[in-house]
């Protein structure tokens, strides 16, 4: 079975998701595109008309008129906008895909916790992007060995942050700090991003530190990363593990370990360059784990109408 | 040009960087001592990458930012206190912190091009009623017109002071003079100057710097500092002196205050030096906290650190990117077939 879908905010983040899920959305079909402006002012609502999709002009009021042809409706606007919109999507019974950081339903990473939240709300939240390129390696050494503290750090081309990032630069290392503790399972954790300026534009790139005891086997750290990075693949292509978990240990530091020591990972995130380019992989990889997450919404809708269930709407 | 300037010390907080920000609470106390007995005007404390820095990227601090705090603010008379935040790596959350434990300037620093992601510190630092100093790191990266739109930005957001900083220590004195003179002319807020030692020119280059028009300028007791370290408080005292300028320190406290209290903290490790590897930060303008990165993963990887050093500067790396290293490192070793014994 396939969902049907709804884009609300057709701008960058919107136009790339829509060209993903027609692209290789195999569960879910997109319905409309719909934001705010004509359409002759809005790039993103333009792009659509051309593809054949239908659009709205009047925001959430075009998502109350059109609410019986979707069934799914991902939130591409900004956290205020959410946090007016969702008690709306509540209210028509549409499942939200929120990835902005207003976080009003849990955190969700499609490969580490999305059966856990699916059938406990309807409104899941996208962390952020740094959130799903190091959440998954947090939970990955986690499952294996216990993380004491996690740390990421992700730098991204000065390009590819929009003025929603630059402004709320706060939110994003605070949100991804508290994905890392609630969804990848460290006890404590940080969060650090860098913008770089440099031409050509950097590919994005993350690092992941935990602090772990140093009793671990980091041969099961690393099948367990490997695992893990291939199936992060299966919905971001582009996902690359660039250093495989490296252990420092105390003679590597300029600090006291104690009985620990850290596991160092890099990734790197291509986009796949349907609407941004290629190193926006900062902005790919929060496109795709939207995909990704509706893919299991409609699989979850299927198998629970197998048994007998009834999608509730 | 301003006959008093005034000299900010940062020991305890870009000199964190020479000593792997170990400095304890109680040594931090002392040096706060000496130098509010040498009446300086401003000190700096916190990690070396600012409030937040803490981190396994850049270093574990021996004790929190608010410990610090707690036994410094103490110290000071008329000294005044100040703090760093680099946005990216700390938070509103540290600059709230700060405020409450007596912090009177709050120093907000950001890549040379990315002043855009400060507003909301600067918003937050003016509605402490604390003075905002805006920090352009790695300006040597950035042409005097670029820097001009970034300063003026943080003119607007709020910041009563705008530093271009050396932090490479790459600039020449004809750079330092382009960039200083151009924001001295076209802004309506006061300029100030940070320099790094590593082409030997930190002395020089504030000297330059206060000739165009800044008013305010950094250093560290006997130069400690990232990379070769920053400009040596006790001999910019005595140069600012023999140029004719009226400074608030004392001499011989700041003399005193670096070779009797800071000098007995340090050990063959941390005593500032230009060496090789610190000139190739100079050299190759790569952001001079990475210094002591570079040699460890060499060690590790068996790479000679000022080839790392020199592959990151054509990488542009910037402020903040200390992971990079490792991943340069290990490319550098597996292009040359070094042995490699990073692995468990």
């Amino acid at each position: 079975m396939t969902v049907d879908a709804a884009i609300v905010g057709p701008g960058n983040i919107g136009t790339d998701l829509m060209y993903k899920i027609l692209d290789r959305g195999e569960r879910v079909d997109l319905q409309r595109m719909i934001g705010i402006f004509p359409v002759e002012e809005s790039d993103g609502l333009q792009a659509a008309v051309d593809e054949g999709i239908d659009v709205g002009t009047d925001g959430i009021d075009s998502v109350r008129e059109h609410a019986d042809e979707f069934d799914v409706v991902f939130e591409a606007t900004s956290a205020g906008v959410h946090e007016q919109n969702a008690p709306v999507y509540e209210e028509l019974g549409l499942f939200a895909i929120d990835l902005t950081p207003a976080a009003v339903g849990p955190y969700t990473v499609p490969v580490v916790n999305v059966e856990d939240v699916l059938g406990e709300t309807n409104n899941i939240n996208m962390v952020t992007c740094g959130g799903q390129a190091t959440i998954p390696m947090v939970h990955a050494v986690d499952r294996v060995a216990d993380v004491e503290y996690a740390e990421m750090v992700s730098h991204i081309a000065s390009k590819s942050a929009g003025p929603g990032t630059r402004q709320n630069i706060d939110k994003f290392t605070q949100t991804t700090a508290a994905g890392l503790e609630e969804v990848g399972g460290a006890d404590d954790g940080k969060a650090i991003i860098t913008l770089n300026p440099a031409e050509p534009p950097i590919m994005m790139r993350n690092t992941v530190h935990t602090q772990v005891s140093d009793s671990i086997d980091v041969d099961e750290v690393r099948a367990s990363v490997d695992d893990i990075a291939a199936e992060i693949q299966s919905y971001v292509p582009g996902y690359e593990v660039t250093l495989e978990p490296t252990v420092k240990d105390q003679d590597d530091v300029g600090f006291d370990l104690g009985d620990t020591v850290i596991l160092t990972t890099q990734l790197e995130v291509e986009g796949e360059g349907q609407h941004l380019p290629p190193y926006a992989g900062n902005l790919d990889i929060m496109t795709s784990a939207a995909l990704g997450a509706a893919e299991r919404v409609a699989e979850q809708w299927e198998a629970e109408a197998a048994v007998g269930g009834e999608q509730d709407d | 040009m301003t006959e008093s300037p005034r000299v900010v010390d940062m020991t305890l907080r870009d000199g964190m960087h020479a000593v792997d920000h170990q400095f304890t609470p109680e040594q931090m106390a002392e040096i706060a001592g000496a130098l509010d007995d040498a009446d300086m005007d401003v000190v700096e404390v916190s990690h070396g990458d600012g409030m937040g820095g803490s981190s396994i990227n850049y270093g574990m601090a021996a004790a929190s930012t608010e410990e610090y705090l707690e036994t410094v603010a103490p110290q000071l008379t008329d000294t005044e206190l100040s703090v760093l935040l680099l946005p990216g790596i700390g938070t509103v959350e540290e600059l709230d912190m700060a405020a409450d434990h007596g912090a009177d300037i709050c120093r907000i620093a950001t890549h040379a091009t990315e002043a855009d992601i400060s507003q909301d510190h600067f918003e937050y630092v003016k509605e402490r009623g604390l003075e905002a100093n805006g920090l352009l790191m790695l300006s040597h990266m950035a042409a005097p017109e670029t820097l001009l739109e970034q300063a003026q930005l943080m003119e607007e957001y709020g910041a009563d002071v705008v530093y271009l900083m050396d932090s490479a220590g790459a600039l020449l004195p004809d750079g330092v003079r382009e960039r200083v003179g151009l924001l001295v002319e076209e802004l309506d807020i006061d300029v100030g100057f940070h320099a790094h030692n590593n082409l030997g020119l930190a002395v020089g280059n504030t000297l330059a710097a206060l000739d165009e028009g800044a008013v305010t300028v950094d250093g560290c007791l006997r130069g400690l500092g990232a990379g070769s370290g920053n400009t040596q408080m006790e001999v910019l005292v005595g140069a600012l002196e023999r140029a004719g300028y009226d400074v608030t320190p004392d001499l011989y406290g700041t003399m005193d205050a670096a070779e009797e209290v800071l000098l007995p903290m340090l050990d063959e490790d941390t005593m500032p030096e230009l060496d090789n590897d610190s000139l190739m930060l100079g050299y190759a303008g790569v952001y001079s906290s990475f210094l002591r990165h570079a040699r460890r993963e060499g060690k590790r990887y068996g790479v000679d650190p000022r080839d790392i050093l020199v592959e990151l500067g054509e990488m542009e790396v910037v402020g903040g990117q200390e992971d990079l290293i490792t991943d340069v490192a290990e490319r550098l070793a597996e292009e040359r077939g070094t042995a490699v014994e990073a692995d468990d």
